[in-house]
């Protein structure tokens, strides 16, 4: 009786085939970015634009395969969340980032 | 505590209806987890600033081996993963997996945090310490409070294995499970972030 009510919580769903791909896709987006940079095969900005995607991509998946993340009604609220948190991260982030590089800029270091 | 302990009143009782309270904590969790992140955004924000303020110190090129941070990623990738196979084992009610895979996942945990204390304690023998340079000051504090959360982690995990074993997989043992995992592949999203824009952005 009980594992039905932890089921109907929504964040615990998964099954073995979900965890799986999530596992060998993460191990495949931590692959890429490690050999683009240990390589040395390219440089400068397609580096960057590579390993961040990879990094991007790795967190959905992450986000979508282990924390069961999705766009059903249970997960809403989770998902409402997530997205006013990311929100707030950006502020912070883009914000300092900001004030920090036209203080520098000011003070013409 | 006042939570579980309404969580255990319900299943002793039987009354309560107890699926709305275990999904409560898990998205009270969620909420925790969200300000966590808040709190880790604006660490990496002083990173972003600090990054390149080596005052004549060592840059991330002479201090970053990757191929000991890629081992120490693949083993909290693969602790993640084993707590996930498990949750599996948890919905079907096989205990001795559950243990089993919970010991995995806490040694693959140990080990991560066991070399992530050996490259700090080597780093600051070499006199690149904290205090060497600003750069060196912003790593020590994101990375240190990611390695914080994994310790923290881990303890978790050791109680939840006394908590397995002495009263078994009832409701709320189930629910504090779910919790940890949310806990437990947070950081590894965590983790991706600090191993992409700390170590591989100050190797290039």
């Amino acid at each position: 009786m009980s594992q039905a009510n932890i089921d109907s919580t929504g964040a615990s769903r998964g099954s073995f085939k979900s965890y799986a791909t999530g596992f060998i896709l993460s191990i495949v987006l931590t692959v890429i970015p490690f050999g683009l940079v240990m390589s040395g095969a390219f440089s400068g900005p397609a580096v960057l634009i590579g390993i961040l995607g990879a990094a991007i991509v790795q967190i959905l998946v992450h986000l979508h395969y282990f924390l069961h993340l999705d766009t059903s009604s249970a997960m809403r609220w989770n998902v409402l969340a997530l997205l006013f948190a990311l929100l707030i991260m950006t502020l912070f982030v883009g914000g300092t980032l900001w004030i920090m590089s036209h203080l520098q800029y000011r003070m013409m270091l | 505590m006042t939570p579980d302990a309404s969580t255990i009143d319900a299943v002793h009782s039987g009354a309560f209806e107890h699926s709305d309270s275990v999904a409560n904590q898990a998205f009270g969790f969620w909420i925790y987890l969200m300000t966590d992140l808040v709190l880790f955004a604006s660490i990496f924000a002083t990173f972003a600033v600090l990054a390149h303020n080596f005052a004549g110190g060592p840059t991330g090129k002479d201090l970053f081996d990757l191929r000991y941070l890629f081992a120490e990623t693949m083993l909290l990738l693969f602790s993640s993963a084993a707590y996930g196979m498990g949750m599996l084992a948890m919905h079907k009610g096989r205990k001795h997996w559950v243990l089993t895979w919970l010991v995995v996942t806490f040694l693959l945990g140990f080990g991560f945090i066991g070399m992530e204390i050996n490259e700090f304690y080597h780093m600051i023998l070499d006199g690149n310490g904290p205090q060497r340079s600003a750069f060196l000051s912003a790593f020590f504090t994101l990375v240190g409070t990611h390695g914080t959360h994994v310790t923290f982690g881990l303890i978790w995990m050791a109680v939840m294995l006394v908590q397995i074993g002495s009263k078994g997989l009832n409701t709320p043992v189930q629910s504090r499970l779910m919790r940890l995992g949310m806990f437990w592949h947070f950081l590894d999203v965590v983790w991706i972030g600090v191993f992409t824009i700390v170590y591989l952005m100050g190797v290039i």
